[in-house]
């Protein structure tokens, strides 16, 4: 009998650490096969799909609006086949990639500098809460004023939005390393800058990519916003280009993509982090 | 090889703010601790919680400085920490992205002069003197709890210091663990002579392990009475020391320090109160 409640689930009975220990071996929960619950998940997508192929060809939703799915998926290949899809999800990539680059390469060692010296942390902190609070978008219109409509001020939202995730991310993971192991590490007689390189940096590494996992969605969710106004390329002039021509099938096309790119880079990042982390879990 | 360290009229006091009046106040942890150890000598330091046996470790270990008195090792004046002492905590303070032998490494990259065949050599040694070369490759997550102690314990000798000073390092442990435990560091010190600076809360353990207990008073911390445990720990192996006369007496003798000190109980609480109705 297979657990299907949450309680049913982490009630079930299992041997206890020191008995999994002694066997040399860990406790098995049965009925979460992987088989399963990856077969779960993919009858959800498939309910889903079902529903947007259906629900406009039944008339439930105008079908001129909200398309079938074949519709959108062929009008997406179409895309794809004439290299219109692949010229706007290149400049996106090209742009969400910089911005969120540049913020990694800027915030890391900043947030690392803001937790380690308490001169520079009280004197940044109130600047950096006044900015933190301060939305991307808000001040969208300054960075095209100042950067004009170009490359420049897209990659430049990105990289504000981008930046304070990984920044607090950081102070955080720097600042909360355990004393313990600090004062371990003084008693080595390791110098500071050595205890930062061995000690401090490796145990924020996790704390640092929560950081970097939200920023990587925020770099496409920011830039979408960004491309609305003033871009002739890319995933979010594609969306609202077709939006403003009636061209319907493409806009859901794009959105798909968008979709698409989103998964792509949390997942790829997940995997990045699992690599940088394997001494978490066995 | 060892050492011979000496505190004379060792003050600690602490700035701290009151819970209740919000004043800033002195704390005074440590107050007039005299205490000589011998090179080589197995000392362990008993107390109640709170009486500033920790303190005392730190002071030598060079994590902190005295407000009164001197400390000196081999009659120099402690400044810092150093490589002649190496400190044991009760958590495992391993690095947890290392394994067990990478976290032996550790000691030796700080250390030194080392290459990195010769780091490698020396922390499998060190492995193998606790018992856990098969474990070299573990992450300390996958490791018990007095594993995890071992390999700090391995970690702390690598670097070959003249002191070893240990703070509750079996506090966290399970009783037979903690047994076997003692009875391998005992082993460990009889064969590289380290002198050992031993803090525990338990008795027994003060008892089973040191050559001589100091017993502490709490508030001022102050060393009430040094005692000279004289066991005969030949043969230590096969019979259970624990179970001596010699061991009992001299536990009993620790216990009844300790006690004196100690506030009355609630027992005795509920009989002054029985007598006055």
């Amino acid at each position: 009998m297979s657990p299907s409640t949450l309680l049913e689930e982490r009630t079930a009975a299992r041997p206890n650490p020191r008995q999994e220990e002694a066997a040399k071996a860990k406790g098995v929960a049965f009925g979460r096969g992987r088989a399963l619950t990856f077969g779960r998940g993919l009858a959800g997508i498939l309910a889903l799909a079902l529903a947007w192929e259906y629900a406009p060809r039944l008339e439930l939703v105008n079908p001129y609006f909200f398309p079938p799915l074949h519709v959108v998926l062929q009008e997406w290949w179409a895309m794809a086949q004439s290299g219109e899809l692949w010229r706007n999800v290149r400049s996106s990539l090209v742009r969400s990639g910089a911005g969120f680059g540049l913020a990694i390469a800027i915030a890391i060692p900043l947030g690392a500098a803001i937790a380690w010296y308490r001169p520079v942390r009280e004197f940044l902190t109130p600047t950096l809460e006044v900015f933190r609070n301060t939305a991307a978008l808000a001040i969208l219109p300054v960075f095209t004023l100042i950067l004009g409509i170009g490359e420049t001020s897209k990659i430049a939202i990105v990289l504000y939005a981008c930046f304070f995730p990984i920044l607090l991310a950081t102070i955080a993971g720097v600042a909360t390393v355990d004393p313990q192991l600090l004062r371990s590490a003084k008693v080595l007689g390791m110098s500071p800058v050595t205890t930062f390189r061995k000690v401090v940096f490796p145990a924020a590494i996790p704390t640092i990519f929560t950081g970097i996992r939200i920023s990587g969605a925020v770099s496409i969710l920011v830039l979408i916003a960004a491309e609305y106004v003033g871009a002739n390329a890319g995933l979010g002039f594609l969306i609202s280009y077709s939006n403003a021509n009636f061209l319907i099938p493409k806009m859901y096309a794009a959105i798909l993509t968008t979709s698409a790119l989103g998964l792509a880079v949390n997942y790829g990042l997940v995997w990045l982090e699992r690599r940088f982390s394997r001494w978490r879990t066995a | 090889m060892s050492s011979r360290i000496q505190l004379s009229g060792v003050g600690q006091t602490f700035w701290v703010r009151g819970d209740e009046d919000k004043k800033l106040r002195e704390f005074v942890a440590l107050d007039g601790v005299d205490l000589d150890i011998a090179a080589g000598e197995f000392v362990t330091l008993v107390g109640p919680s709170g009486c500033g046996k920790s303190t005392i470790l730190d002071l030598v270990a060079g994590l902190a400085k005295p407000s009164a008195g001197t400390l000196t090792i081999d009659g120099a004046p402690i400044t810092g920490p150093g490589l002649d002492r190496s400190v044991v905590f009760q958590q495992y303070t391993l690095l947890p992205w290392r394994t067990a032998q990478a976290n032996i490494e550790l000691a030796l990259e700080a250390k030194g002069g080392l290459t990195r065949r010769e780091r490698a050599e020396r922390a499998s040694t060190y492995l193998d003197l606790v018992g856990l070369s098969e474990f070299a490759n573990r992450y300390p997550h996958e490791l018990s709890g007095g594993m995890k102690q071992r390999i700090a314990i391995a970690r702390s000798l690598s670097y070959e210091p003249e002191v070893l000073l240990m703070d509750e390092p079996f506090g966290a442990l399970d009783a037979q663990t903690r047994e076997r435990l003692q009875e391998e560091l005992l082993a460990i010190w009889e064969r590289t002579g380290t002198t050992v600076v031993f803090i525990t809360h338990d008795i027994d353990e003060a008892v089973f392990l040191g050559q001589r207990v100091a017993v502490m008073s709490a508030r001022p911390g102050r060393i009430r009475e040094v005692i000279a445990v004289d066991l005969d720990r030949e043969g230590a192996g096969e019979t259970d020391l624990r179970g001596t006369r010699q061991f009992a007496e001299c536990r009993h003798q620790i216990w009844s320090l300790l006690r004196e000190q100690q506030r009355p109980t609630l027992a005795q609480v509920g009989q002054e109160v029985h007598r006055v109705a």
